[in-house]
């Protein structure tokens, strides 16, 4: 823009002062009745009520919500499902008779039985705790690495963040189940493959999601005024981040890790079913679906059960992911 | 039919019914359907607006004076409903009209100014497709459309219109934007134009121009304007009628100048005392003023020891100073006692590198060779409009930003070569207060924590000891102790800034560096936050260095002003010099374009 054309750097004309306008109607002087606008205190402090914080409110907003209220419950239900199998089911998974093969239900088995003459309804309870195991440790994982790097390259910028970034985008790009899969075939994995194998490998391709919304939530908020002026205070830079910038900014990473939650349990099963994930001496619903296969045509409710297991557990973290969105959504947050 | 020719048929039925009144609004009740159930937020508003006339809605944020004209256009947010009451315009009944009718109504009969021109302007498309928008809704766009949005951006006051018009937003500056809006808003030669706080977001040289312009402008198509204003001084100055109101209420209308005059409702009272660019002189704390009572009172007081001399001397300053004011002299008020250079800052100099094209960056001097010295115990101020830098040097002498040359020294110690220990230490000692009462308090932390921070960074006292230090200090601001376990989000801005000095002062620092700390806040709270400031000043002897861009603020608080503009040092005086005898021209200019400041006198 040229200096020139702007109207705000023309040669001023001298002010004469402004004296108002005075009208040539009669205009009438309406004074309104005290007792109808009475006088408050200006400012005055409410004392009412009691003190609620972001999360209280947040809390407040969410037992209200059907999602939240339907998502939680059933998350409830997957993780007590998952420590205390044998509450549920009182049939043993791994006694196999093969008379029992691909029989349909009878008392005491109400789901029948898959070709290796296993139960599948206690198979199904069992196989809770392997992917859920792997859901929420890849989960903490990931927060751990991805919000590490995410809050140091947003919150210190520069080439630290370049460097960051980068080696993000580099992982981002892969697919999360195609790097899996490759990942998995290495000797290293392939001959020792347990739930921490799968974890590990899950983390290593899961992190830079994370990392992306850290970044971004840390960058919005460590020029915040509260940030400046606690550094103007004394604090450090780092404690700065450690004590302001990251509380303010978990509510969008809480969000997308709920979210992730259910998408690395369906990871797992896709790992389990093309038999590169669990081994299939562990009990899951990925290795469960992949050995109801071969005889999904004759007997396909074998394969329904684990499937529709895994799409409640995965939609009920995805709903409450969504729940906690609405809870804390950052526009909402201020008043 | 051309615009002109058009013009002049409205101002022929605008004659003939002028003693019709163009909008009425009586008895009007908005209800806003929230979470916690309904609002009332505007209950039994009534105001006329007549053919041609200005009036002004004066209230603080929240009184429902945007509310109230949004209805008359038809633009309430959906939660939002006309509960009662009626809206005339033109002799039609509009508060319930079809959503046809209102959109015919939009543009060609009333007009619209936004107040943000900042975000009122869609950044993708060009200025001129934006006017043309507007005339070919109206249908008013003819064959020689381009010529015609040329014709209404000159008359807007933007030069090159042509050229201008195939420009985007992001070119043009904040009053620019704001000339174009007004373009946009009188294109189609409404008989009505709202103009919501046209000129809220920009500095107070180009909303003097802006408002100058858009008065001759409205007076010549004889457009009748509802002005909606926070502040009184410049309502009273641009409108003919003035609407005051208060909590959805109207209390007060009638003849602007009779209003500012003599103000009769207890609100409007307030409103009137407390309006800053209307205040004349000083701030006095309450100690201050009982003094001079006291010695008044008096005649003399007697001389025992050394804590009553110095009262004596104090007493005699003020009365002094008092005089001084009485007589119209030009003594400036200086505490007693004081006086000697806390914080000096020598030939500062900042310059950023603006990245430019290709790796190339280009120098900025934000700040250019400014040297300020601020004696203990007393406010300067520094005064600029936007880009003048006088953040940039606040920032610097919080040693928060390294100055490019010159030097800052604090009590005789050199600020910028500050490491380690001593940084900390220099913490202590000055402490900032930021501008957005909203952002400057850790959402996540309660006022208790809040407060107790600096306490626990620089490992004062145990939790007990601090504990008792935050009442006290709650005390200080005359906040209540049930206020430590609220969080920010439930207080009101003027009661975050509260918190916010009170956090400042937990360390009791010898300086305190206000950058537009009371530029967010309505009138009376900014009136509050002043005073407790000043009463804090005197109880504590504090030094104040007070960023602002509003030098009817300046002229409340400030003992000394350096004005700035463009990074460079304008002018430096005592307040009353730079009030009473400007010596530039920019000085000249800001001053008077305080709005209303030649209204009282």
């Amino acid at each position: 823009m040229s200096e020139k054309l702007t109207p705000e750097n023309e040669p001023r004309i001298p002010v004469t002062p402004r004296l108002g306008k005075k009208s040539t109607r009669v205009i009438e002087h309406f004074v309104a009745p005290l007792e109808e606008t009475p006088l408050a205190a200006v400012d005055s402090v409410s004392e009412g009520g009691a003190p609620l914080s972001l999360w209280a409110e947040a809390w407040r907003n969410l037992r209200k919500q059907p999602l939240f209220i339907i998502s939680a419950l059933l998350i409830l239900l997957v993780i007590v499902v998952a420590i205390a199998p044998q509450w549920f089911s009182s049939v043993d998974p791994t006694s196999c008779p093969l008379a029992d093969s691909a029989e349909g239900p009878r008392a005491g088995h109400p789901l029948g039985f898959n070709l290796q003459g296993c139960d599948v309804y206690a198979r199904m309870i069992h196989g809770t705790r392997a992917s859920l195991m792997v859901g929420i440790f890849t989960t903490i994982g990931v927060l751990i690495i991805g919000g590490t790097m995410g809050a140091l390259a947003g919150y210190y910028g520069g080439w630290l963040d370049a460097i960051l970034a980068r080696l993000g985008d580099i992982f981002f790009a892969l697919p999360l189940i195609l790097g899996a899969i490759v990942m998995m075939q290495l000797p290293a994995f392939r001959d020792n493959r347990s739930i921490w194998t799968v974890v590990l490998v899950l983390v290593i391709f899961g992190w830079p999601q994370i990392a992306r919304i850290t970044r971004g939530a840390v960058i919005e908020n460590r020029n915040a005024d509260y940030v400046t002026a606690s550094k103007a205070l004394g604090l450090s830079r780092f404690s700065a981040l450690v004590k302001h910038v990251i509380p303010n900014s978990l509510a969008p990473i809480i969000v997308v890790a709920s979210i992730s939650l259910g998408t690395f349990i369906v990871a797992e099963a896709t790992l389990s079913f093309l038999g590169l994930g669990l081994p299939p001496s562990i009990m899951s619903w990925g290795n469960d679906i992949s050995s109801a296969q071969p005889q999904v045509r004759n007997n396909p409710s074998v394969l329904l059960w684990p499937a529709v297991a895994l799409s409640i557990a995965v939609l009920s973290f995805i709903m409450l992911g969504d729940a906690l969105r609405d809870a804390l959504d950052p526009k909402a947050r201020k008043r | 039919m051309s615009l002109n020719e058009r013009n002049t048929s409205m101002n022929a039925a605008a004659s003939r019914d002028a003693d019709a009144p163009l909008l009425e609004i009586k008895n009007l009740a908005i209800t806003f359907d929230t979470q916690g159930g309904p609002v009332n937020a505007v209950r039994n508003a009534h105001l006329t607006v007549m053919p041609g006339e200005t009036v002004a809605i004066v209230g603080e944020s929240g009184s429902g004076k945007s509310t109230t004209a949004l209805a008359a256009i038809g633009l309430l947010p959906s939660n939002g409903r006309v509960s009662g009451g009626q809206i005339i315009f033109d002799g039609e009944d509009i508060t319930h009209a079809s959503e046809k009718r209102i959109i015919e109504l939009r543009g060609n009969s009333i007009g619209m100014v936004p107040q943000d021109p900042m975000s009122n302007l869609n950044p993708v498309w060009k200025i001129g497709f934006q006017v043309k928008e507007t005339l070919k809704a109206n249908g008013l766009a003819g064959s020689n459309a381009n010529e015609r949005v040329a014709e209404v951006l000159s008359e807007a006051g933007l030069p090159d219109a042509a050229v201008r018009a195939k420009q985007f937003p992001h070119e043009f500056s904040g009053g620019m934007r704001q000339r174009a809006l007004i373009a946009i808003g009188l294109a189609c030669r409404p008989r009505l134009l709202i103009a919501d706080e046209p000129t809220s977001a920009l500095d107070v040289t180009v909303q003097g121009q802006i408002l100058d312009h858009l008065d001759r402008m409205t007076t010549e198509l004889n457009t009748a304007v509802l002005l909606i204003t926070h502040d009184l001084g410049l309502a009273a100055e641009r409108a003919e009628k003035l609407v005051v109101m208060y909590k959805g209420q109207v209390v007060e209308s009638g003849p602007a100048l009779e209003i500012l005059r003599n103000p009769q409702h207890p609100y409007t009272q307030r409103l009137v005392n407390s309006a800053p660019s209307l205040a004349s002189k000083r701030l006095q704390s309450g100690k201050a003023k009982e003094a001079l009572a006291a010695a008044a009172a008096a005649g003399t007081v007697e001389v025992t020891d050394q804590a009553d001399v110095l009262k004596v001397e104090k007493v005699e300053q003020a009365a002094h100073a008092e005089k001084a004011a009485h007589t119209g002299g030009i003594k400036s008020h200086t505490p007693a006692g004081r006086g000697d250079t806390i914080l000096e800052i020598k030939n500062l100099t900042k310059v950023f590198k603006l990245r430019g094209a290709l790796g190339k960056s280009t120098d900025f001097k934000a700040v250019d060779d400014v040297s300020i010295n601020v004696k203990r115990g007393t406010t300067m101020a520094i005064v600029g409009e936007s880009g003048s830098g006088k953040s940039t040097v606040a920032q610097m002498a919080l040693s928060l930003l390294a100055p490019t040359e010159g030097s800052i020294s604090f009590d005789g110690v050199d600020v910028t070569s500050l490491k380690g220990k001593a940084l900390f230490n220099f913490r202590r000692r000055v402490q900032p207060i930021f501008q957005d009462p909203y952002g400057s308090l850790d959402p996540m932390f309660n006022i208790y924590r809040t407060i107790e921070e600096p306490l626990k960074i620089h490992k004062i006292g145990d939790a007990k000891s601090r504990e008792k230090k935050v009442r006290e200090l709650l005390d200080q601001v005359s906040m209540p102790a049930s206020t430590m376990q609220r969080f920010p989000n439930e207080l009101s801005g003027g009661q975050r800034q509260r918190i916010a000095i009170a956090r400042a002062l937990a360390l009791n620092p010898d300086v305190i560096i206000c950058d537009e700390a009371v530029s967010a806040l309505d009138v009376l709270v900014q009136a509050q936050v002043l005073n407790l400031l000043n009463e804090l000043q005197e109880e504590l002897g504090l030094t104040y260095l007070f960023i602002t861009h509003d030098l009817a603020v300046v002229r409340q608080i400030a003992d000394d002003v350096s004005v700035m503009q463009k990074g460079r040092l304008v002018e430096q005086a005592t307040t009353d010099e730079v009030f009473n005898n400007p010596q530039q021209r920019y000085t000249q200019d800001l001053l008077s374009a305080i709005p209303g400041a030649s209204l009282l006198v």
